[in-house]
């Protein structure tokens, strides 16, 4: 099958019915691999066992990230290739986006609470991560509530491309400014400043996490284009009445 | 391995919410298909086509 096939709906759900029972269960094995490394790696010297949030917090901010990324793609598609799927991966991705945005600014909070003596400081890491958390909000009530997806597919488009600004500022915002959130310590210049016996888990536990993004996104692209096919039946539906 | 601690209560909130999410999110991407799948079979049964569909073209072409 070549990969402009995919560009075909019906070709896609063919091609996610077959791909998905696989994926969900090499991200069940990656999980369940990952959380024994988890139980077994040591205590940070300086953080101690609370090092052990980090396993969670690092990937679910990457693929909070990373959502906006293939959102953000998905808004070219849309925008300039008017590629049939781009609207659906869009929408299918900014829950998704959405919950790892969420489930990193918590575990920072929890994390934040023993290490720093505070759940929140405005500071520009946790700001910029807050203000992706609240544009996937927008997004999801701008899918939400539009009736016809044709119409909301180009504003979505849009207000993508825009919060794409906001990704480049959470990466350096610990660089450009002086932040109380540590700077990058595995995503460098140099080199991971992180231990093997922490930094091996935490990879494989990004796998995970990377895996199971993939599960959801594919598995909400197909319930997105099966919903667009009941209105679409709808329609016809009420035009012969 | 090691014991969690004295921030133990935050290590285990930590992996209890983020459990929390991700099931959440299983559970209503799982249950926003069945409910899919149920309307469109309805559908169908009740002898509604889409447009490609009627014209025995490719289902696919109907975008989606």
């Amino acid at each position: 099958m070549a990969v402009i096939d995919l560009a075909n709906p019906t070709r896609f759900l063919s091609l996610v019915d077959r791909v998905l029972p696989w994926l969900a269960g090499a991200t069940a094995l990656v999980f369940a691999y990952g959380l024994y490394r988890v139980i077994g790696a040591p205590d940070d010297y300086q953080q101690g066992a609370t090092v052990k949030i980090m396993f969670l917090h690092v990937p679910a901010a990457w693929l909070g990230m990373m959502g906006w990324g293939v959102m953000t793609v998905a808004a070219l598609g849309t925008l300039v290739w008017r590629h049939p799927l781009a609207d659906v991966a869009g929408k299918a991705a900014a829950p998704i986006g959405a919950a790892f945005t969420f489930i990193c600014l918590i575990t920072g909070s929890l994390w934040g609470r023993p290490m720093w003596g505070t759940y929140w400081v405005w500071d520009a890491r946790l700001t910029s991560v807050l203000v992706l958390f609240l544009l996937y909000l927008g997004m999801l009530a701008l899918y939400w509530t539009a009736e016809d997806p044709n119409r909301s597919a180009r504003a979505a488009a849009i207000l993508a491309l825009v919060g794409a600004i906001n990704i480049p500022i959470i990466k350096f915002s610990v660089e450009w400014w002086n932040t109380l959130h540590q700077p990058a310590s595995v995503m460098r210049m140099g080199g991971a400043a992180i231990d093997a016996s922490i930094l091996v888990p935490l990879l494989i536990m990004a796998l995970a996490f990377t895996l199971l993004f993939f599960t959801l996104h594919f598995a909400a692209m197909r319930n997105e284009i099966l919903r667009r096919r009941v209105r679409s039946m709808r329609m016809m539906q009420a035009r012969s009445a | 391995m090691s014991s969690l601690g004295p921030h133990a209560d935050f290590i285990i909130a930590s992996y209890a919410v983020t459990a929390l999410v991700v099931v959440a999110l299983i559970g209503w991407i799982a249950a926003d298909y069945r409910a899919q799948r149920r309307v469109l079979g309805d559908l169908e049964q009740r002898g509604v086509t889409r447009r490609s569909q009627r014209s025995g073209g490719d289902a696919a072409s109907d975008a989606t």
